[in-house]
């Protein structure tokens, strides 16, 4: 395989980022179309997930992510390096995608500051595995021990079937949910950087990500202690 | 700490979000009780499972439209 500029092997990494940024914009700048597909190959679908915090509908969220694309291209002469590329695009994300939603009277009603969903509220784990409260011996205890999962053997872990339920479940969560736990859990972002670029704070991300973790443990519970 | 109010914590814990109190109180528990220690296992496992979910394409027709506006953008024409 030739030379990839725009792949960025561990994109936390400021200094391997900004050397590989450099080559990028640069080719980028020259017209290069190749370094163009890598780069929307690699952050197309993860733009989209991230539109999908504010817009809530996957089609919006496409033209979004699409029009954002675009703004890049032409803000490439003024991009100054400062922050990553990556920051520099999911940031012109965020602005289309924050107007979009306010535009369709969506992010004023579901805005994270004033978004008071229910999502705190929610058990993480079924209330009747616990003892009641008032329980003589072992008041919110497990009524009984969690199973070892590593019982099943990793072809099972790893099916397709395992895959499939996993997938049915995030397809299944609230859009900030599905966005927190698809970035952290399969893209591998750090938090900072699912914070920095859905613009909320840690205390937001760790509940939303602890939610999502839940329910996919949840219907893996279900399935693997069958 | 229940076990019941532990498992709300699992994830402040693997992010290493805790105040020093409260971890020490997490790990407390945990080191005397086996369901949680399940259970937060359960949760890493979920995790690594999850990083194994193919990571989505971008579809093909999305994906000509885009180099075909940056082609178009780079010859100075409009792209429509």
């Amino acid at each position: 395989m030739g030379e990839r500029p725009c792949i960025d092997a561990a994109p936390w990494v400021a200094g391997a980022e900004s050397a590989s940024d450099a080559q990028c914009v640069e080719a980028l700048r020259r017209g290069d179309e190749a370094a163009f597909e890598n780069l929307i190959d690699r952050h197309h679908p993860a733009l989209v997930q991230a539109a999908i915090f504010f817009v809530r509908n996957r089609t919006a969220a496409e033209d979004v992510a699409q029009e954002t694309w675009l703004a890049v291209v032409r803000g490439l002469p003024g991009f100054d390096g400062r922050s990553s590329l990556k920051t520099w695009i999911f940031a012109i994300l965020i602005n289309r995608a924050k107007t979009y939603g306010r535009r369709e009277d969506r992010y004023v009603q579901f805005s994270p500051l004033s978004d008071p969903e229910s999502e705190s509220d929610e058990p993480s784990v079924d209330p009747d595995r616990f003892n009641p409260d008032d329980h003589p011996q072992h008041p919110g205890g497990w009524v009984s021990v969690p199973r070892n999962w590593n019982a099943n053997p990793e072809q099972r872990l790893l099916s397709q079937e395992t895959i499939g339920i996993i997938r049915q479940v995030i397809e299944s969560l609230s859009p900030r949910q599905q966005t927190v736990i698809s970035l952290r859990d399969v893209e591998g972002w750090s938090p900072e950087q699912v914070c920095n670029s859905l613009d909320i704070c840690g205390t937001n991300q760790r509940v939303l990500l602890h939610r999502a973790r839940s329910k996919v443990r949840a219907a893996l519970g279900k399935y693997f202690e069958e | 700490m229940t076990c019941k109010e532990l498992v709300e914590w699992i994830t402040e814990y693997l992010e290493g979000a805790m105040s020093r109190d409260d971890r020490l109180k997490f790990e407390q528990h945990l080191a005397a009780c086996p369901g949680c220690t399940e259970c937060l296992a359960q949760f890493r496992e979920t995790i690594r499972l999850t990083g194994h979910l193919p990571r989505p394409d971008i579809r093909s027709d999305t994906r000509k439209s885009l180099v075909r506006a940056f082609r178009e953008l780079n010859q100075g024409q409009p792209s429509g």
